[in-house]
């Protein structure tokens, strides 16, 4: 079966809307409600996070999410349970974003195996050295049809950026600004000749702006200069609203989209 | 067996850099300068110049008759607590402090956990007039607020870390966040040896100076430079990592890491990293670390905060690994009765970490004509608050 993030690359080309959202949070067993409520309301693709004790490259709001998922009970085996037949009601593309250590205690091999099985599409670990991915996951991966979905940034040198390129297929997930997730600069999305700039270096995958991304404005600054945008911190932010799980998501898409 | 990074930043199957793409430019960066730099004799003359003049250099080894005599052995202490700002952590502020001016970088970062390492940097930006951010553990700001009071004195911000624990791994967390935020102009001290390669090596390297000059001072002392063993304690390492750096190739002199077992190793209020921990990967490096089955880090306890901390350098878990050296694990009343036994036999109050090391002589079993030398890493006065509560001297 084809891989779901590269159909839908291929069907929509632009102002693609990704959003993540912390599995467990707010409730343990959110994770399946959120994902079929986000379809619902229009998203494109949907980045799962796998809670993580020690979130380097996240700010707070990610952190806190983090923490409330992780005393709520969730783990690597418990969503995986959640997620097991989740292809009987969505074929939206599916990507699990988390840290390197859980998922080497899980053991890297059954991990990917177990994604593929659910029907995951592709996997970001920010903190996983593409070295590292190229000696001795990427044939893993590529057995189990999965993206590996790598992030640059502003400082990322072209013959990087090449590289990298070479190496992933699904997107490049292009951070903003050098920034943990969450930081917002205003309502600018500032770094317009690094846009520009990869934009014109042709790459083989499509790009992806998120960190930073929050409302309306940014997103489509983003939209302008890459595929699409990713939406994290924001959204976690609208999950933690007084209201239904259904109304939140609702309104928060809605005054994205609209 | 090489003890010694290889090319690729491993000791072992230790180590490397596992960063964020948001890092890597910077970890790069210093990695393919790092040796250069360090090589330039100018470099080596600025270095070695402020290591004798400002930090107090070469430290004194200093035989402890009356500690000899009870334990019937020849104990000879490295008196890293002589050195300005009162522990080893300054060896290699001073030297990083002169890579980042080289690097040309403008803003400098620390994390710390007694408060030593966060001292020892305030005071060389100071020095050299760079701006200093210091994070730390909001439970480590209440029990080491001498230190705290220093660092402000020194001109330094103190940010407070308050996620997890709010100690020493925390503080770790958040100075790394800054260093993303701020690629450019900002410059990392770290503190131990601990983090993305090339940190754990260049760390050792500073503090190697604590090993070389045991050498030589042993030798005019005894006739030979290797004592039978080298003991220090062991939170990240870098203490440890400087007094075994040049004894690494030298068998016959046994290495003695000693770990903050806290409560007790099965209390579960602990930092004995290398009876509790299992591979994983913390603040950008491959090593032992504490952590549930689930993979997620868990909370150590130590009294001391400088041995607060659910990894272990990168070097350190290799020597575990490989037996190159001996693991013991001192608990806290262990550790205070190590301080009290000092204080009144050689009149010497040692940091609460370096008490560590101190109580495991009696676990060594050495013999009457065998040398020990235990890295008195730091000195005492930052801990003075618990000591008089927990000896119940207040009022007297």
């Amino acid at each position: 079966m084809e891989n779901r993030i590269k159909a839908l690359f291929e069907q929509k080309l632009q102002g693609l809307l990704s959003v993540y959202f912390t599995a467990g949070y707010p409730n343990l067993e959110d994770s399946v409600p959120i994902i079929l409520e986000l379809e619902k309301n229009g998203v494109d693709l949907i980045e799962v996070g796998m809670p993580f004790s020690d979130p380097l490259a996240d700010g707070p709001t990610i952190q806190q999410s983090s923490e409330v998922a992780l005393r709520n009970g969730m783990t690597i085996p418990k969503l995986f349970e959640q997620l097991k037949g989740i292809r009987q009601h969505t074929q939206i593309p599916l990507v699990l974003m988390g840290y390197l250590n859980p998922v080497m205690q899980y053991g890297m091999d059954r991990f990917l195996q177990k994604a593929k099985e659910i029907g995951i599409d592709g996997i970001i670990l920010p903190d996983l050295p593409l070295s590292d991915y190229v000696r001795e996951y990427k044939a893993m991966f590529e057995q189990n049809n999965l993206s590996k979905i790598f992030l640059i940034t502003p400082h990322t040198p072209e013959q990087r950026i090449r590289e990298i390129d070479s190496h992933t297929n699904g997107f490049v997930y292009m951070v903003s600004s050098a920034s943990v997730t969450g930081s917002t600069n205003g309502n600018a999305v500032v770094n317009t000749d690094y846009f520009e700039r990869v934009g014109q270096m042709g790459l083989r995958n499509p790009g992806m702006i998120g960190f930073g991304i929050h409302n309306r404005d940014t997103f489509s600054q983003a939209c302008n200069h890459a595929r699409g945008a990713i939406i994290g911190s924001a959204f976690i932010k609208a999950l933690a609203q007084e209201g239904s799980l259904q109304q939140n998501i609702q309104t928060f898409i809605q005054s994205i989209k609209q | 067996m090489n003890y010694n990074v290889d090319d690729n930043g491993f000791y072992g199957k230790f180590g490397g850099a596992y960063v964020p793409e948001m890092l890597y430019q910077n970890v790069e960066e210093l990695r393919q300068n790092y040796l250069k730099i360090m090589a330039e004799p100018e470099f080596q003359e600025e270095m070695q110049l402020l290591l004798k003049d400002y930090v107090g250099r070469p430290t004194p080894l200093y035989f402890a008759k009356r500690l000899s005599e009870k334990y019937n052995t020849n104990i000879y202490l490295k008196r890293e607590d002589l050195n300005h700002t009162g522990a080893h952590k300054i060896n290699n502020t001073v030297g990083q402090i002169l890579m980042a001016k080289r690097l040309g970088k403008k803003r400098i970062i620390a994390e710390t956990g007694a408060g030593q390492h966060g001292v020892a940097t305030a005071t060389v930006c100071a020095l050299m007039g760079l701006e200093c951010i210091v994070y730390m553990g909001e439970v480590d700001i209440e029990r080491q607020a001498p230190n705290v009071a220093r660092m402000k004195m020194l001109g330094a911000t103190v940010v407070p870390a308050t996620s997890g624990s709010k100690t020493l791994k925390d503080a770790t967390n958040e100075a790394i966040r800054d260093w993303i935020n701020n690629p450019e102009d900002t410059y990392y001290i770290i503190g131990s040896v601990v983090g993305p390669h090339p940190y754990p090596d260049m760390v050792a390297r500073f503090q190697s100076v604590i090993s070389e000059e045991i050498k030589a001072q042993l030798k005019e002392k005894t006739g030979t430079e290797n004592p039978d063993y080298v003991v220090a304690c062991v939170g990240g390492g870098s203490n440890a990592a400087g007094a075994f750096y040049h004894y690494l190739d030298t068998p016959e002199v046994k290495l003695v890491a000693v770990e903050a077992a806290g409560l007790g190793v099965d209390s579960g209020e602990s930092a004995a990293t290398s009876v509790l921990g299992r591979e994983g990967i913390i603040h950008g490096s491959r090593t032992l670390l504490m952590q549930t089955e689930d993979g997620q880090v868990t909370e150590p306890y130590s009294i001391s905060a400088g041995l607060d901390y659910p990894g272990v350098g990168p070097l350190h878990a290799h020597l575990h690994q490989s037996g190159r050296a001996i693991f013991e694990s001192i608990t806290d009343d262990e550790a205070l009765q190590a301080v009290l036994e000092l204080t009144r036999l050689e009149g010497i109050i040692p940091a609460l970490e370096s008490a560590h090391a101190l109580a495991a002589l009696g676990r060594i079993g050495a013999k009457p004509d065998e040398v020990i030398v235990v890295n008195l890493s730091g000195r005492g006065d930052k801990d003075l608050t618990t000591y008089l509560d927990r000896f119940e001297l207040h009022g007297k």
